[in-house]
């Protein structure tokens, strides 16, 4: 299967199959008015199996999203057709307004403009906490 | 941001220790502390309801030389009009020198502290924290005990929702020589996160089991809860598991003469009445040193001391 290679945009690799979606969702790429391609299932000689997208744009995406779904992603940014930059991703060590608190007692369920955050609690488990009420993060 | 305390892991060992000796201090000499907090103003922000914990912060200002402003229950406050927790927070900030906040929701004591101007202390913010229960806690065990090491502390009943066991497992895993033994119903078992954090990262050993009476000989305390109906969803399973564990003096025969028996009442029944008039009954005297503790905690965060010099 052969999908155009882009000008100016941004190539996320390397994803672990399944994980896609999951990007897809939390960066909010369906809510873009750009091309974006989502590749999966591709062969990996690293991974068996990966995921690809590609955002024709030179969008801001937020690492951290990346970095949190799936650490092992390479992030490529082209200008000119070119690779211009490969951005180091890491499980970072806060989140901010990407995932919900699904805990019903928790006070950001109800206070006005209170930010989600997350913080990581365990990197060997890859665990995140709400930082309000400490709950464990459900995607 | 001004001190506030959230969780016990807010304050460092020394500070645990020193806020002990404050409160054995006020014990032994009440008079000295009766002006600490002249004219302070400590403001009691409850959401929920609550007897004892609002009473004890307002009777340690009293005690103090303090005042208190009171709020009792979302339904007569702003709240009630949709007013935000930081919003509270910051205006009774302009009324208050401290504040002491129950709330239902958790994470609703780190709110306010990020938005008052004056220090806050969780009094209990949901099945989330009670970090003065566990201050009361910690100085029943050092004076009934004379040590917080070197303890077979058992905890028994509502283990998986008990705010307050979770909190004690925390601050006394900081210990030497500590032995926990976790007696639960299987659905309601410490969570494997309280587990992981406090017991198995720092080797501390437990064991775990469903039989109190197997376990009741080995303990020097003894700390049981309530199985608290308003941490269920469903009130099937609270009928089911309130009963699980009735402590009566017929059990205590079994323990050890010297054992401590705690527990952060409010009970229902899983103490007779019975077990009160036993020398071995703590929770009351437990009530007394949560006061205490309090008293010492709030000196703590305006920076005073007995006779109201500032610290």
């Amino acid at each position: 299967m052969n999908v155009d290679s882009i000008q100016n945009g941004i190539v996320i690799d390397h994803i672990a199959a399944g994980n896609a979606m999951k990007l897809y969702r939390l960066l909010g790429l369906d809510g873009l008015d750009v091309p974006v391609a989502m590749i999966t299932n591709v062969v990996s000689g690293k991974l068996g199996r990966k995921d690809i997208i590609k955002i024709d744009a030179d969008i801001p995406v937020d690492i951290n999203v990346i970095g949190y779904v799936d650490p092992g992603a390479t992030v490529n940014i082209i200008r000119n057709g070119e690779l211009a930059e490969k951005k180091r991703i890491d499980l970072p060590e806060t989140l901010v307004n990407v995932l919900k608190c699904k805990n019903p007692r928790c006070i950001s369920t109800c206070e006005q403009e209170l930010d989600q955050v997350f913080r990581l609690s365990d990197r060997v488990r890859r665990e995140y906490r709400c930082a309000w009420c400490e709950a464990k993060a459900e995607l | 941001m001004v001190r506030s305390i959230i969780d016990v892991p807010d304050l460092t060992p020394a500070e645990l220790d020193a806020l002990m000796d404050t409160a054995e201090d006020i014990i032994a000499r009440p008079d000295d502390y009766a002006d600490a907090c002249r004219r302070k103003k400590l403001a009691t922000l409850f959401f929920e309801p609550s007897t004892r914990t609002r009473l004890s912060f307002e009777a340690a200002m009293y005690e103090l030389g303090g005042n208190v402003l009171s709020v009792t229950g979302a339904g007569t406050s702003s709240a009630a009009k949709g007013e935000s927790v930081a919003d509270t927070a910051k205006t009774v900030s302009c009324y208050a020198d401290i504040i002491a906040m129950r709330h239902p929701k958790e994470g609703a004591a780190l709110v306010a502290a990020r938005s008052a101007s004056v220090p806050v202390i969780n009094a209990g913010d949901g099945g989330h924290c009670h970090p003065t229960q566990t201050l009361a806690d910690l100085l029943t065990i050092r004076r009934e005990k004379g040590r917080l090491g070197n303890l077979t502390v058992g905890l028994c009943g509502d283990l998986k929702f008990g705010r307050t066991v979770h909190s004690l497992i925390n601050a006394m895993s900081r210990y030497e020589g500590l032995k926990f033994v976790l007696i639960s119903p299987e659905e309601l078992k410490v969570p494997s996160y309280v587990k992981n954090e406090a017991l198995k990262k720092k080797a501390i050993p437990y064991t775990q089991t469903t039989d109190l009476m197997d376990v009741i000989g080995e303990l020097d305390i003894l700390y049981m809860t309530r199985v608290q109906r308003e941490r269920f969803f469903n009130e099937e399973d609270y009928l089911r598991l309130r009963d699980s564990y009735i402590l009566t003096p017929e059990k205590l025969k079994k323990a050890r003469e010297d054992l401590c028996v705690m527990h952060p009442l409010p009970r229902v029944n899983e103490i007779s009445v019975a077990v009160d008039e036993d020398p071995r009954a703590c929770y009351f005297k437990q009530v007394l040193n949560g006061k205490y503790m309090r008293m010492a905690l709030i000196l703590m965060l305006l920076g005073l001391k007995a006779g109201g010099d500032r610290a």
